[in-house]
């Protein structure tokens, strides 16, 4: 094999990686905080929010990832010129030519951050409901606020607790960022199938396997980390 | 003026009343020993009195302050948070909060309330619960973690961390229940310890030869109500009724 072929090919899979990596980051910055939310409705003692937020969840994680995907891409475009056609151009229509203006990536971060919000959402909830009840009775007797219990006294146990069923969510969206391929997103899949197209060679595609390898390895010791910091205590 | 005074507390949890009609009062200094057999309503009255349940009806009492009453209007979350304070509460669980070490679990609380002048207040307040631990016999423990303690030393450090917020009417929900029979006595100890210094405290126990020994005062709970309440020799002396003598004699044989 030609050495100069491989370094092109590493390159470019390179750049494919760096948007993957993207999409891996972006994901979780939005996913994880809107996950806190999103568990928060779906423990309300507000009916209505409650059932909506289930509903959502079942939702979402009842259809594939892909499909989201395409919805988010394509959907607000097929909408807005059906509006155009039918002569309707009032917010609706505003708000879909804008969520239409999305780039790929753009798409994708969305979709990806209101999937994977709603299944860390769940353990979330599993999380946040697993801590006896004495712990936040011993917050409130102490006079202290709700937020103050939550924050200083429930999260860090919750965080605990939950890092194993996260380490595999997490250790799953990266596989997952290669779905973004079929809204045409130039990530590492992508780049890899583009040699296939290109200039017939499946060995580059192949090869993308490695750069999954490390970065879930990278997270796997990460990952291994963590729970080793937080082994002093016992929840 | 009584320190605390209950006046017709009832509580129900849906169609169940667990406590009917409970008054009593404590004086300062006044250690009161409650007794019962489950379900007579004991941990239900002490959650009542920190705020953990919302009494039906009926009123509480502090140094004369009215701090609750089913009539007026449901207190703020911020008020509850000031009036709470007058009681402080050992769980039998300890309920120790496990990622902080045991100096952390005393000054947590107090350090959330400091509002300005951070650095002299931090000082005040480990200085004074080096001072409490030292008193409950576990200054050398202060910088381990709640899981690195035995269930006896937990419990000292959950009554150690009770007494930093200085309540006025420090309550125990069968402290030693969840113990191993030979860590009582360090716990125990403590709480007479505290007797010894003049603390007014509500104890819900099952241990019938302490309360004898730490009480003033007597309350025997049946059914949601208080059956007795008497000095310990009144209450041990075999005149206190059927319902009274039978427990007492099934507690004391285990």
């Amino acid at each position: 094999m030609d050495i100069n072929v491989f370094l092109e090919v590493t390159a470019k899979l390179l750049d494919g990686f760096l948007v993957t990596v993207q999409i891996f980051g972006l994901t979780l910055l939005f996913a994880l905080p809107l996950g806190l939310i999103f568990s928060f409705a779906s423990m309300s003692r507000f009916t209505p929010l409650k059932l909506l937020m289930k509903v959502f969840v079942w939702i979402i994680r009842g259809s594939p990832l892909m499909l989201q995907l395409i919805i988010v891409y394509y959907g607000p475009g097929l909408l807005a010129s059906a509006m155009a056609r039918a002569g309707n151009f009032n917010i609706i229509y505003d708000i879909a030519e804008y969520l239409n203006s999305f780039s790929p990536l753009t798409a994708t971060v969305v979709a990806f951050s209101i999937n994977y919000a709603c299944y860390f959402s769940e353990i979330f909830r599993g999380g946040i409901e697993s801590i006896p009840r004495g712990q936040y009775e011993a917050g409130q007797v102490l006079g202290m606020t709700r937020t103050q219990i939550f924050f200083r006294v429930i999260l860090l146990q919750v965080v605990k607790r939950i890092l194993p069923p996260m380490s595999n969510e997490i250790i799953t969206l990266v596989k997952d960022t290669s779905l973004a391929r079929i809204i045409t997103c130039y990530e590492i899949i992508y780049m890899g199938e583009s040699f296939t197209k290109s200039a017939g060679l499946v060995w580059p595609l192949f090869y993308t396997g490695a750069f999954y390898l490390v970065f879930c390895g990278v997270l796997t010791l990460l990952f291994g980390f963590l729970e080793k910091k937080l082994d002093y205590f016992k929840s | 003026m009584s320190t605390l005074e209950v006046k017709n507390l009832e509580k129900s949890f849906g169609k169940t009343e667990v406590l009917k009609d409970i008054s009593f009062s404590v004086e300062k200094g006044e250690v009161i020993s409650i007794l019962g057999s489950s379900g007579s309503g004991k941990t239900t009255l002490l959650r009542c009195l920190n705020f953990l349940e919302t009494p039906n009806a009926g009123e509480i009492l502090v140094n004369g302050n009215k701090i609750f009453s089913a009539n007026d209007k449901r207190l703020s979350d911020e008020e509850i948070r000031q009036r709470r304070l007058n009681f402080g509460l050992v769980f039998q669980q300890f309920n120790l909060f496990p990622q902080y070490t045991v100096l952390g679990n005393l000054t947590l609380a107090a350090k959330l309330k400091v509002k300005d002048d951070r650095q002299k207040a931090f000082a005040e307040i480990e200085e004074k619960a080096l001072d409490i631990l030292h008193s409950v016999g576990l200054y050398e423990k202060k910088d381990h973690y709640p899981c690195q303690l035995s269930g006896g030393q937990q419990q000292r450090v959950a009554i150690a961390r009770a007494l930093m917020l200085s309540p006025e009417i420090l309550c125990f929900d069968e402290p030693t229940s969840a113990l191993d029979p030979e860590l009582t006595g360090e716990v125990l100890a403590v709480i007479k310890s505290l007797a010894a210094r003049k603390m007014t405290m509500i104890i819900v126990t099952h241990e019938m030869a302490f309360a004898r020994e730490v009480s003033d005062r007597i309350i025997f709970m049946d059914g949601g109500v208080i059956a007795a309440c008497g000095t310990p020799d009144e209450i041990f002396s075999g005149n206190g009724g059927d319902r009274i003598n039978k427990f007492i004699s099934a507690m004391s044989n285990k």
